[in-house]
């Protein structure tokens, strides 16, 4: 059973996060940052993924669910706080929420 | 064989191009349905890998709830295109070129050193993504893991209304 090797699905993974985490840096709409956390958060589990039908252990696809779930929380917290922040502000962004710096 | 290599391709092409569209854009609705789009594509790669359930999860889940919530704040906010910051820009984007650096000398290593992956997908990768071993696995070895995870998730509903909430009586 010839199939695609294992390194091409962690390069892609290592491309989706470095993306993020430039969409974490570069960005000033807090949403949009928040979309990008998500991008890293779901190249991590694409290397779960992979590794787990490679080595043929469910344990990976379990993990995937639990990130799964603390991502939705993190979606729930992340936008209140969103919401909050613009109450606050009238703006999403983030160069602007800087009320605790010295 | 073949078919195998052309589907990864397109869906991994199409997924880096629609990440890229997500954080290039400079209007965060299209952002939004970029990163929709994304989620779709990894959804097509995580059933290359076997894995049926995690793939409907994936589309349920995130293109089904957390993009549904993104978009509602989005909608709600009423939020224009945004605009550079010029004067603070250089040193975001100092970070950016060494994180670009970084990975560039990550792929190098990866494909110079001799590979110790295996090649071939585990004789067992199709009967682990079924639904029926995933809930056995999680019913069983997982369950206090999961029951961590459903206390989790209460805290963060009690959390975002008490966020959400214009004034705590």
């Amino acid at each position: 059973m010839q199939t695609i090797p294992l390194e091409f699905y962690l390069l892609l993974s290592a491309v989706l996060f470095v993306i993020g985490a430039i969409g974490v840096l570069t960005r000033r709409n807090a949403i949009v940052v928040f979309m990008s956390i998500e991008l890293m958060l779901n190249s991590v589990n694409l290397t779960f993924v992979a590794f787990s039908a490679y080595m043929g252990d469910i344990a990976g696809q379990i993990f995937v669910f639990f990130i799964m779930a603390v991502a939705a929380g993190e979606a729930t917290i992340g936008l209140a706080i969103v919401l909050a922040l613009f109450r606050l502000k009238q703006s999403v962004y983030v160069d602007e929420a800087n009320s605790l710096k010295l | 064989m073949s078919f195998l290599y052309f589907s990864f391709g397109v869906l991994a092409i199409l997924a880096i191009a629609s990440a890229i569209v997500t954080i290039a854009s400079r209007n965060p609705v299209r952002s939004a349905f970029a990163l929709i789009f994304h989620f779709f594509m990894l959804a097509g790669l995580y059933l290359t890998l076997n894995a049926q359930f995690v793939a409907v999860i994936q589309v349920l889940v995130y293109a089904g709830a957390i993009m549904v919530l993104v978009v509602f704040v989005i909608m709600l906010l009423n939020l224009s295109n945004e605009e550079r910051l010029s004067e603070r820009f250089d040193f975001r984007k100092t970070i950016a070129i060494f994180f670009g650096i970084a990975f560039a000398i990550e792929v190098v290593l990866a494909i110079f050193i001799p590979g110790t992956f295996k090649n071939n997908l585990h004789p067992d990768s199709v009967k682990i993504g079924t639904a029926q071993e995933i809930g056995k696995a999680l019913y069983s070895n997982f369950l206090v893991p999961v029951e961590v995870v459903g206390i989790l998730l209460l805290v963060a509903i009690i959390g975002a209304i008490v966020l959400a909430k214009r004034k705590l009586e």
